[in-house]
């Protein structure tokens, strides 16, 4: 099995592909090449597998709209030896079946592959209704998942081939937002999902999740700051962050609910002094519509604002930061 | 040594372990309205033994009505997948026998349960991926013990939809209807099956030469239920 993986250095004006096409691509094909593969849907993103169901009768299941049965039902093939790949919308995925991911295949011990797309407010002009931003929120309460946030197509190929060989609980998390270039040891087979150190600096030890990396290297790129990489938020990388950590500042930045991570983060550096702040999504209702770009806007997750934040955080250590919200 | 004979033996013997765990020798309606059905399901049905509890051809019993387990624990020691010693530690915090069955700590339990609504999504499952698989798995059946209050749940009403559709032959569903459904199934459960594909049966519960003649029904290309009806009684 070969991965499909671009020079992580080629600039690129757009991306080719989004993950989500990546995926659609990709996972009909691990059908050819692991027996062991099944694919659930739930009448999401079922087109792209009408060739593979065809190929390979019985391994890719549609359950309709039922995301109940689409865990249990993906339990129970798990059960019948199978890896299963269980496919929808975050928030159907997630949410809705929250007790089925806990007991069928949580407590059950079963292992499955969850990719959810429509990431945060992906689907911005849909509403809340399609918008999960606390998904890693909810998972990170289960014991024993792990969850990937992949930052570029490249890497939510790497993370699924990765995931699919294995027989533990992932949860792949693709988003439309992406970084312009892959992170190298990102996308390398054995190191995916490992921490990675992408700028050394002086100051502060920024952690970048997923897709925000673009985001926060603009946002520092004249600052004297560490900036690491990370695509595995579950289990946390606490060892690797530990040791990078020099000055008590340290600032993350999710692209899904703010503070998701901010626990284990504390946990890793509970030995020495720090300062945390915590960027993310708002905890808020969402009442808005229109263009990701806008919610960005709003939620202070642009690069401009990301750099304000960090620099009054860094600047004025005993102010409290004025936070950016939705402007509802 | 007939049928009745050796069923009869073995639901005595339940009876005698389910005293194990209440402490009591008469036992309530609701501690045995599984009593016949697993004796029937574990004495003449289904094909797996403590020898072949990881076997992939054995059959699959999963209850999904993970409450009041102690006819089930009672059933598994009479049969010999778990010593009747243990039973004598229900409920305790180190014992492997909870109010509700745990597959990770008792021998020959195919899932854990307890919450209501999660063992027939997962049989469906089940049953079509062993179909799928083949190989190994041929032949191998999948039996689920539901209860008709269980059935409120909605998502037991996603798989009987899905496993009718997909003509499941190898799944098998037992439905305990002790009508205890705060808002009862007026027509009856059978028929909630009958209406998406399934072959359906309704018997006495407690008779088992009736349940075991339910079990073999021929049923080709479709899913099977059994609908078990208990009549309160005051023994």
């Amino acid at each position: 099995m070969t991965s499909v993986v671009a020079p992580s250095d080629r600039p690129r004006a757009a991306l080719p592909d989004s993950m989500r096409e990546r995926f659609h691509r990709i996972a009909p094909t691990l059908l050819d090449t692991d027996p062991n593969v099944a694919i659930v849907l739930a009448d999401i993103g079922t087109d792209a597998f009408d060739t593979a169901a065809a190929g390979h009768p019985g391994r890719v299941l549609n359950v309709g709209i039922r995301e109940q049965l689409l865990i249990g039902a993906g339990a129970g093939l798990a059960l019948a030896g199978y890896r299963p790949i269980l496919h929808t919308y975050a928030p159907f995925l997630v949410e809705r079946p929250f007790e089925q991911l806990k007991l069928d295949l949580g407590h059950n011990d079963l292992g499955a592959v969850l990719v959810s797309v429509g990431a945060s407010y992906d689907a911005s002009a849909a509403g809340r209704t399609h918008q999960a931003p606390e998904d890693v929120a909810l998972l990170s309460a289960l014991p024993g998942w792990r969850i990937d946030v992949p930052g570029h197509p490249d890497e939510a190929e790497a993370l699924l081939r990765a995931a699919a060989v294995r027989t533990d609980r992932t949860y792949l998390r693709l988003s439309e937002l992406a970084n312009r270039n892959a992170v190298r040891e990102a996308v390398d087979g054995a190191a995916a999902g490992r921490m990675t150190v992408v700028r050394r600096g002086r100051g502060a030890t920024v952690l970048a999740v997923g897709p925000m990396l673009d985001q926060v290297t603009e946002a520092v790129a004249d600052l004297d700051v560490t900036v690491v990489y990370a695509t595995r938020i579950r289990p946390f990388d606490g060892a690797t962050l530990g040791a990078i950590v020099r000055e008590p500042e340290v600032i993350v930045v999710e692209p899904y609910l703010e503070g998701t991570s901010a626990a284990v983060v504390s946990d890793a550096l509970r030995r020495q002094p720090h300062r945390l702040l915590s960027i993310g999504v708002p905890l808020h209702e969402p009442r808005h519509y229109g263009e990701p770009a806008e919610h960005t806007a709003a939620f202070g997750l642009d690069a401009a604002a990301i750099g304000r934040r960090i620099r009054s955080f860094l600047e004025q250590p005993d102010e409290d930061e004025a936070r950016p919200g939705s402007s509802g | 040594m007939n049928s009745q004979t050796t069923s009869h033996a073995i639901r005595d013997r339940a009876i005698e372990l389910i005293g194990l765990m209440t402490g009591d020798e008469k036992h309530d309606a609701s501690a045995t309205s599984t009593l016949d059905v697993l004796v029937v399901l574990y004495d003449r049905i289904l094909n797996v033994s403590p020898a072949t509890i990881g076997d992939p051809t054995r059959d699959r019993f999963l209850l999904s009505k993970g409450h009041g387990p102690m006819a089930y624990y009672a059933v598994l020691a009479a049969t010999g997948f778990i010593d009747p010693d243990v039973l004598l530690s229900f409920g305790t915090y180190a014992s492997i026998l909870g109010r509700h069955p745990d597959r990770k700590l008792v021998p020959g339990v195919e899932i854990s349960s307890g919450s209501l609504g999660h063992g027939l999504p997962i049989a469906v499952g089940l049953a079509h991926g062993l179909q799928t698989r083949g190989g190994a798995s041929a032949g191998a059946r999948v039996f689920c013990l539901v209860g008709d209050a269980e059935f409120d749940e909605g998502s037991n009403h996603e798989a009987v939809v899905l496993a009718g559709r997909l003509g499941l032959q190898r799944l098998h569903v037992v439905v305990i209807d002790n009508g205890s459904a705060t808002y009862g199934w007026p027509g009856g459960i059978a028929a909630r099956f009958e209406l998406e594909g399934w072959s359906t049966r309704t018997v006495d519960g407690r008779d088992r030469i009736a349940l075991e003649a339910a079990f073999t029904a021929a049923h080709p290309g479709r899913p099977h239920v059994v609908v078990a009806t208990i009549a309160e009684r005051a023994s």
